[in-house]
């Protein structure tokens, strides 16, 4: 077994949909994706939508069954011990997603009740959690619904770091943020670098976001892992300047090309 | 750097179940908060509903005494009707109202248990739905007048409480539906809640019914919670162990296939990626 963070070998996953009657329309969301994690490290895919970003951090979160291979997180085996992994890893999505009626702090209380944590503890941790990610104190008590996007975001970080995970999946966290807020998320996640014991694995479309934040930056293309190296490597393998750059010449189409059909099929499945 | 905490005992597990539970029913407390004035004026519609159902026996020719006990017959039937969309619809919402406040994938992609998980929501609904069902059976008695000196609470509630573990077991099955259809999974829920009370004698006795119904009725919780808590209403009547006997019974096999049926489910959802909040 691996002594990686996080070991991902041969991992296939295709979805289905109906199409008429007896037909079913099929599409890889990820073909034979291979990787590993260091333990600490920060990993960033980049991708355009569709591209198999997300389904992978769902087959890691324990939500989606792969059609073929495997992954481990810290040599649990995240499709047969499913329960074991979900202890060890949190995630923050580009949607918030709370209860919309309930306040931040009431949130952040039921998700740490699902790892163990008590009124007592939360009672604590919860106040300080939120001054570090600079939520108002003011505001923990007034529902998610009446907070701005940059602001619910922040409740997300908090959440996922409640719970103390040691793989933290961030898929594309600032997407849709205002810069200011962008960019205190962006500041945050370069604090849990430093001060956690936290692996971070980080979906991003934005180029700049990984090229900043990342130890290796990796390209998911249509399903398919093109590349996975620090980002001098990548230049340097493709001889250009820029990540930009290193996407054309991966794949011969430019980060901001029309989509194919199969490319919109592939990006609603998933 | 820190030490990572990769280590797993049961003493722990069991104690982040618990918690895990608790948290469930606190969630479920904090949205009943929030919701306060749209859940009182479901309630107020589900007063009026039974209302509806009670007002039948003022309307038949007989005796003061005769209409008294017809009405109290109907009102247990539609106490209970109450009480088992409320124990459906929260288990039903383990799934359906996650997916619409964009949560599921967090809950489920969380390091506790699918029992506790769906027990929690369970116990929840129970404790809601007795509070609701005395607001409404009390609301009707004091609006109709309807006489009861001879009835047994306690025991009604008692046979209520034990009838609700099979309810909660056929609530775990039909709660797995909006996984499978997001769309329309959750009416399916109401279906299995009508098709159950219409063989259990909701509003007659069971003996009215065709023999093959009859049949069904034998292994319908609702069944022995509507005879049971008429007599117990009625005339007074402790806990029966003929009533409670089935109930134990169903009670502990519908709470296993429950769990069995909704697994099966989430097998299915994180097979074709459903588990996530647009469906």
């Amino acid at each position: 077994m691996s002594s990686a963070a996080v070991a991902v070998r041969d991992l296939n996953k295709v979805f289905s949909r109906r199409k008429g009657l007896f037909q079913r329309r099929r599409r890889a969301a990820l073909s034979r994706v291979s990787f590993e994690m260091e333990r600490g490290e920060c990993v960033a895919i980049l991708g355009q939508n569709g591209s198999g970003k997300s389904t992978l951090v769902r087959l890691l979160s324990t939500l989606l069954l792969p059609d073929g291979g495997d992954a481990h997180i810290f040599g649990y085996d995240v499709f047969k011990e499913a329960r074991k992994v979900r202890r060890l890893v949190n995630r923050v999505s580009v949607e918030a997603s709370f209860f919309k009626k309930m306040s931040a702090a009431e949130n952040l209380a039921y998700a740490a009740r699902f790892y163990g944590m008590g009124p007592r503890e939360t009672h604590v941790k919860i106040p300080i959690i939120l001054e570090r990610v600079g939520f108002p104190s003011a505001r923990r008590g007034e529902a998610m619904e009446n907070l701005s996007r940059g602001m619910q975001q922040k409740v997300a970080l908090a959440r996922a770091l409640l719970t103390s995970p040691v793989l933290l999946l961030l898929d594309e966290p600032t997407t849709g943020l205002d810069p200011r807020s962008k960019q205190e998320v962006q500041t945050f996640i370069r604090e849990i670098r430093e001060r956690h014991d936290s692996t971070i694995l980080l979906c991003t479309h934005d180029m700049k976001e990984a090229e900043e934040l990342a130890d290796r930056v990796g390209l998911l293309d249509r399903g398919e892992l093109l590349f996975l190296e620090p980002v001098e490597d990548v230049l340097e393998r493709y001889r250009v300047e820029t990540l930009e750059e290193a996407f054309f010449a991966a794949t011969g189409r430019t980060f901001e090309d029309e989509k194919s059909e199969e490319d919109e099929e592939r990006e609603v499945f998933a | 750097m820190a030490t990572v905490d990769t280590t797993f005992n049961r003493r722990k597990i069991l104690r982040h179940e618990l918690i895990g539970l608790y948290g469930v029913v606190e969630r479920n407390l904090y949205l009943t908060k929030r919701y306060f004035l749209w859940d009182l004026a479901f309630l107020l519609w589900t007063i009026a509903n039974t209302l509806t159902i009670v007002f039948i026996s003022r309307g038949v020719d007989l005796t003061a005494a005769e209409q008294n006990e017809l009405a109290t017959k109907l009102l247990v039937g539609g106490v209970i009707w109450a009480f088992l969309g409320i124990i459906f619809e929260i288990v039903t919402e383990t799934v359906a109202w996650e997916r619409w406040e964009g949560t599921i994938e967090y809950t489920f992609m969380a390091p506790v248990s699918r029992p506790v998980h769906l027990i929690g929501m369970g116990v929840y609904a129970v404790l809601y739905g007795l509070v609701r069902a005395a607001a409404i059976f009390v609301a009707v008695v004091a609006f109709i007048g309807i006489h009861l000196p001879n009835a047994n609470y306690s025991a009604a509630v008692a046979l209520l409480a034990i009838a609700s573990v099979s309810f909660i077991g056929v609530g775990m099955m039909t709660a797995v539906l909006p996984l499978i259809s997001p769309e329309k999974g959750t009416q399916l829920g109401f279906v299995a809640q009508g098709l159950m009370l219409v063989v259990s004698g909701v509003y007659y006795p069971v003996q009215v019914l065709p023999g093959w119904m009859q049949w069904i009725a034998k292994i319908s919780p609702a069944t022995y919670a509507l005879r049971g808590n008429r007599d117990q209403i009625l005339n007074g009547a402790g806990l029966a162990w003929r009533d409670v006997w089935p109930l134990l019974v169903i009670g502990a096999l519908s709470i296993p296939v429950g769990l069995v049926v909704f697994k099966a489910g989430e097998r299915y959802a994180k097979k074709h990626g459903k588990l996530k909040r647009s469906g």
